[in-house]
């Protein structure tokens, strides 16, 4: 797995109310990797080992020179917004590489973009892509009035092709308007409040789009999550390895000077299988079968954990 | 031969037995054999260079059909060039660089005299697409993945040196599609594990695998276009005399790094292959020993769809006959 990227903030800017962008570089100011349109990154929201949020990179993704996210500010959230909005400049950040997990399609023959309020950061990245690449692309953009993020950058890349929407009936018509008069071949991506992307996934459903071409942003819900965290116990020699929550039990076991065979440490090749005394796995493999996992015997460490706060292996 | 080739050669066999797996590993590491190492970068510039390059030059020449490109990968292309491009610079700073922080580069290779500036997306600024162009600069032959609906497709590459198999045929195919003559691989699910593993590939985090052949002669083409013109040298592997068959017959090993590439989100497969004639392969005792272990132990289907089935006891014959 790629390292986390320690960045720090070269620049903030509070010009839409609520909502703060936030410009992160190298402190040697050298290059960080390109990432696919729509991409995001984890952001450790305090010292290390504080609780990540996930924000969509809405900068340029080839050759970038600093990642940009934008975050609104969420009183009542669990406190990454608020942390975000407390940066100032020069202070250091750490971030996961990028990954994607709403990319655009890139065989499609033309690209729907659906943002609802801060749901546009992503929906910018693809815009930019877009037009990069000379796709055809149209954007809709509800947000309430005088609160749009990014509405420049919107309007500089799409001209015509961006409607904005400020209430709720003309936003339902023109959805309804725009979903039923597309080619064939059009995909559909929308990023937003979950309320809003049901609207939207519903309403094209409605008009017979079929699911393969509507794309919704589940912010990261493709990477493994951390995990709870639990114990294993080595049968052999008696000993308590602690597995705390993102971290593999295959990483726990190399730490506690274990040598287990691995190849890919992604739950494919199958080379860490451990055999299971006592306890139950939570499988998250692709090379056991249905049968091997419901024997409850054996798990493969490097991505499979416990579903109780205890497993013994025979170890 | 070049000695250099020999301790470079990437011996396929971690052990005496051979089966199809899922045998991928994070890349590049360098892994240490008998002979020398390898494995130390995702693109590899060898002794062969200028001699594999003006091959892959001319083989295009008579077959465009080596390359192709559907209309929706032009962004996988540029993606792929200037990730092969940083490849190289990092792997041979002396001689290769690629300068400029995008949109505007410039990519250096002393070993053609070359100083290409570009403008990334922007193809008049390059003299060949460029993917093409890439492929002039690199051993590797490179095969583009599209992802999506759920699935990966063979959507552009530029393939000289296929063993056995036609790009120009296979493109456009999805990934099973693909390997469907392959034996075995659906009933085992080393196929569709594959293909979850590779959709779930990172950008900055490439893997590797080998694969392996039996090639006679030191040929790099031998795609099913050209199949009259190397077919018939399998049978003839059981007439020819020991010495013949100890230069004829190559071990032909297949690096193959699997890339995301960070913009496009398209999956670049590199195929290197390397050749070693088994006159060399004897010199490395445990080398010679591993692979008649391998060859007399393979199941006949898979030898069959190797294209060894007709010659491999002669093979397991020579190779003991060349213990020490």
């Amino acid at each position: 797995m790629s390292a986390a990227l320690d960045l720090v903030v070269a620049a903030v800017d509070d010009t839409v109310p609520g909502v703060r962008s936030v410009r992160l570089v190298r402190p040697d100011g050298g290059a960080l990797p390109g990432f696919t349109p729509g991409s995001h990154v984890v952001v450790t929201c305090g010292p290390p080992g504080a609780p990540g949020n996930a924000y969509s990179l809405t900068g340029d993704s080839v050759a970038p020179r600093a990642y940009t996210i934008s975050v609104l500010r969420l009183d009542a959230g669990r406190g990454g917004s608020r942390w975000v909005h407390a940066l100032t400049t020069g202070d250091r950040v750490e971030v996961t590489p990028p990954r994607s997990a709403f990319p655009p399609v890139l065989a499609a023959r033309r690209h729907l973009l659906v943002a609802g309020g801060i749901g546009v950061t992503p929906i910018l990245s693809h815009l930019r892509s877009a037009v990069r690449w000379g796709r055809d692309v149209e954007v809709l953009y509800a947000h309430r009035p005088g609160a749009a993020a990014h509405l420049d950058d919107l309007r500089d890349l799409a001209g015509d092709a961006l409607t904005c929407l400020t209430d709720r009936t003309t936003l339902g018509d023109h959805l309804q308007r725009r979903l039923a008069d597309q080619p064939v071949g059009t995909h559909l991506y929308t990023c937003g409040p979950a309320g809003f992307m049901d609207t939207v996934t519903l309403a094209a459903r409605r008009l017979g789009w079929p699911d393969e071409r509507i794309h919704v942003e589940h912010f990261g819900v493709d990477d493994l999550d951390p995990g709870e965290p639990f114990e294993a116990v080595l049968r052999a020699s008696g000993r308590t390895v602690p597995v705390p929550s993102g971290t593999s039990l295959l990483d726990a076991l190399e730490g506690a000077g274990l040598s287990v065979p691995n190849l890919c440490r992604q739950g494919v090749c199958g080379e860490c299988r451990v055999p299971v005394a006592a306890g139950t796995p939570l499988h998250r493999d692709l090379v056991l079968t249905d049968a091997e996992k419901a024997a409850a015997d054996t798990l493969l460490c490097c991505v499979s954990r416990a579903a109780d706060d205890r497993l013994e292996l025979d170890l | 031969m070049d000695r250099a080739l020999v301790a470079g050669f990437p011996f396929p066999f971690p052990t005496d037995r051979y089966r199809y797996s899922t045998n991928v590993e994070p890349a590049p590491r360098v892994v240490s054999t008998p002979a020398g190492q390898w494995g130390a970068s995702l693109v590899d510039v060898d002794g062969e260079y200028h001699r594999e390059l003006d091959e892959r030059a001319a083989v295009l020449e008579r077959d465009p059909s080596r390359y192709a490109v559907l209309d929706h990968m032009a962004p996988a292309c540029w993606d792929t060039m200037l990730t092969l491009m940083r490849e190289l610079a990092a792997a041979y700073p002396d001689v290769m660089s690629l300068d400029g922080d995008g949109p505007s580069y410039v990519w250096t290779n002393r070993l053609f005299d070359v100083e290409q500036p570009f403008t990334y997306a922007q193809p008049s600024t390059l003299p060949d697409e460029p993917l093409r162009y890439v492929a002039s600069q690199v051993q590797e032959d490179l095969v583009l993945l599209d992802q999506r609906d759920g699935d990966l497709w063979g959507d552009a590459g530029l393939v000289t040196f296929a063993a056995d198999w036609s790009f120009g045929f296979d493109v456009g195919m999805s990934f099973l599609e693909i390997h469907g003559p392959v034996p075995r691989l659906r009933e085992t699910g080393v196929i569709t594990r594959a293909r979850e593993f590779i959709m779930r590939l990172q950008p900055g985090a490439p893997y590797r695998r080998t694969n392996w052949t039996l090639t006679v002669g030191r040929r790099l083409d031998v795609s099913t276009e050209r199949y009259p013109e190397w077919g018939p040298d399998r049978p003839r592997m059981l007439t020819v005399d020991d010495v013949t068959f100890g230069r004829e017959v190559h071990l032909r090993t297949e690096v193959q790094h699997l890339v995301r590439l960070e913009e496009s989100g398209a999956v670049l497969f590199l195929i290197r292959t390397y050749l070693l004639p088994f006159e060399e392969l004897a010199r490395v005792e445990p080398w010679r020993a591993t692979t008649a272990a391998v060859l007399a132990d393979l199941p006949d289907d898979i030898a069959d769809y190797k294209g060894i089935a007709g010659y491999r006891d002669r093979a397991v014959d020579w190779l003991h006959a060349h213990a020490p």
